[in-house]
C-alpha cells in the first residue's frame, strides 16, 4: 500500500507550500527545451536570443515552465494528487544565472458534485524578488484513505 | 496601426486546422528525461509497482502533452520545414511579424496519458487582436487552442496558448 502523502482534510485556504529555490544553469534552459522537444532558437542559441529576440540570453521555455510547476505541486501532494487545470501567466523570462524561487499559497479547498477534493493553489515563480510567472493551478487530493483521484473518469473527473 | 483583423484570419476563428497524428508514440525515454529536466522525483514515472497501485500503470508527466505532437528536428524526404503549433506561425507569416513569444498558457488534463499511446491533435484559433505595443514591440496578440486525443478518441487535454507576434520597434 502506497502512503498518501495528503488528502483533503490535510489543507485549508492560505495554507503556504514549502519553497523550492533552484540555481538556473545554461544547462536547465537547454536540457528543458530538449527535453520538450523545442528546437526553437532562443532556448539555446545565446546569439540569436540577444540578436534576434531581444532578450539578454536563452530563456526557459513554455513547457519547460508547466514541468517545474507540476514537480512543485507534486511534490508538496504525493503521487496520489492528480493535476486538473494549470494556467500561467509569463510576465518575464527565467535566464541562466537567475536564482528561481517557487512559492505556493492554497486559495481554495471543494468537493465537487462528483465528491472529487480539489485544491486551488497560486504559485508565483520569482528571480530576486521580482515575479517572473505566475500559476493558478487546480490539483486533486484523495477525501479519504481510499480514495484516488487517478480512478475518476469521464462525468466522475471535471477539471 | 490596424484596428480590425483581416477577413480571411476571421474567416479562421473557431475552425479546426492541422488534425494530426504524432509521429511517434508515447515512450518512456521521453517521459524520463523531461522529470530529470526539472529533477521531478514522482516515483508514478520512476516506480511500476506505485504507478500500478495509482494509476494503474505508467503514465506520462501530464504536463508533457505538448511533447508528443512536436515534429522531428528533421525526417527523411521532408521538403518543408515542420512546425508546432503551425496556427502560431501562419499567423506570424499573415501579419508580417517576424519575431513571437507566448505569455500565458492554460492547460486541462483529462485521460492520462501512457507509453505507447499515438496522440491526435487538432488546433483552433480562438481570437486575434488590434495590434498593440508593449516592451518588446509593435504586433498582435492570438489565442490558439490545442486538442489532443488517445487513440481511443479519448480526450486526454486541451492547451490554449496566448502568442504575441512583434516586429521591434528599434529593428
Amino acid at each position: 500500500m502506497i502512503a498518501t502523502k495528503l488528502s483533503l482534510a490535510d489543507v485549508h485556504a492560505g495554507d503556504t507550500l514549502p519553497e523550492l529555490a533552484y540555481d538556473v544553469t545554461a544547462t536547465t534552459v537547454v536540457l528543458g527545451a530538449l527535453a520538450a522537444r523545442d528546437w526553437r532558437p532562443m532556448h539555446h542559441d545565446h546569439d540569436f536570443a540577444v540578436n534576434r529576440n531581444g532578450t539578454k540570453d536563452i530563456f526557459l521555455n513554455t513547457p519547460n515552465q508547466a514541468a517545474w510547476f507540476e514537480r512543485y505541486l507534486t511534490d508538496w501532494s504525493g503521487p496520489k494528487g492528480r493535476l486538473g487545470r494549470m494556467k500561467f501567466r509569463m510576465k518575464g523570462s527565467v535566464f541562466p544565472g537567475d536564482r528561481m524561487v517557487l512559492a505556493g499559497t492554497v486559495e481554495d479547498v471543494t468537493t465537487d458534485e462528483g465528491g472529487c477534493g480539489w485544491v486551488t493553489v497560486l504559485v508565483r515563480l520569482t528571480v530576486d524578488g521580482d515575479l517572473k510567472t505566475d500559476c493558478t493551478a487546480r490539483i486533486a487530493l484523495p477525501v479519504t484513505d481510499d480514495d484516488n483521484p487517478w480512478t475518476r473518469r469521464g462525468d466522475q473527473w471535471r477539471p | 496601426m490596424s484596428t480590425t483583423v483581416p477577413a480571411d484570419v476571421e474567416a479562421l476563428i473557431d475552425k479546426v486546422q492541422y488534425e494530426e497524428e504524432g509521429e511517434f508514440p508515447v515512450e518512456r525515454g521521453y517521459i524520463y528525461t523531461s522529470c530529470a529536466s526539472v529533477e521531478n522525483g514522482n516515483p508514478l514515472f520512476w516506480d511500476d509497482a506505485v504507478a500500478a497501485e495509482i494509476t494503474n500503470g505508467p503514465i506520462a508527466m501530464p504536463t508533457m502533452l505538448s511533447v508528443w505532437f512536436r515534429p522531428h528536428h528533421w525526417a527523411p524526404n521532408r521538403t518543408h520545414e515542420a512546425l508546432p503549433l503551425q496556427v502560431h506561425f501562419d499567423l506570424k507569416e499573415q501579419f508580417g511579424l517576424p519575431e513571437a513569444v507566448m505569455t500565458d498558457n492554460t492547460i486541462v488534463f483529462y485521460e492520462p496519458v501512457r507509453p505507447g499511446d499515438r496522440l491526435k491533435t487538432r488546433q483552433i484559433l480562438r481570437s486575434v487582436s488590434e495590434e498593440k505595443t508593449t516592451k518588446l514591440g509593435t504586433g498582435r496578440f492570438w489565442v490558439i487552442d490545442v486538442e489532443y486525443l488517445n487513440q481511443r478518441d479519448e480526450l486526454v487535454g486541451v492547451e490554449s496558448y496566448t502568442g504575441f507576434g512583434y516586429r521591434r520597434d528599434d529593428a
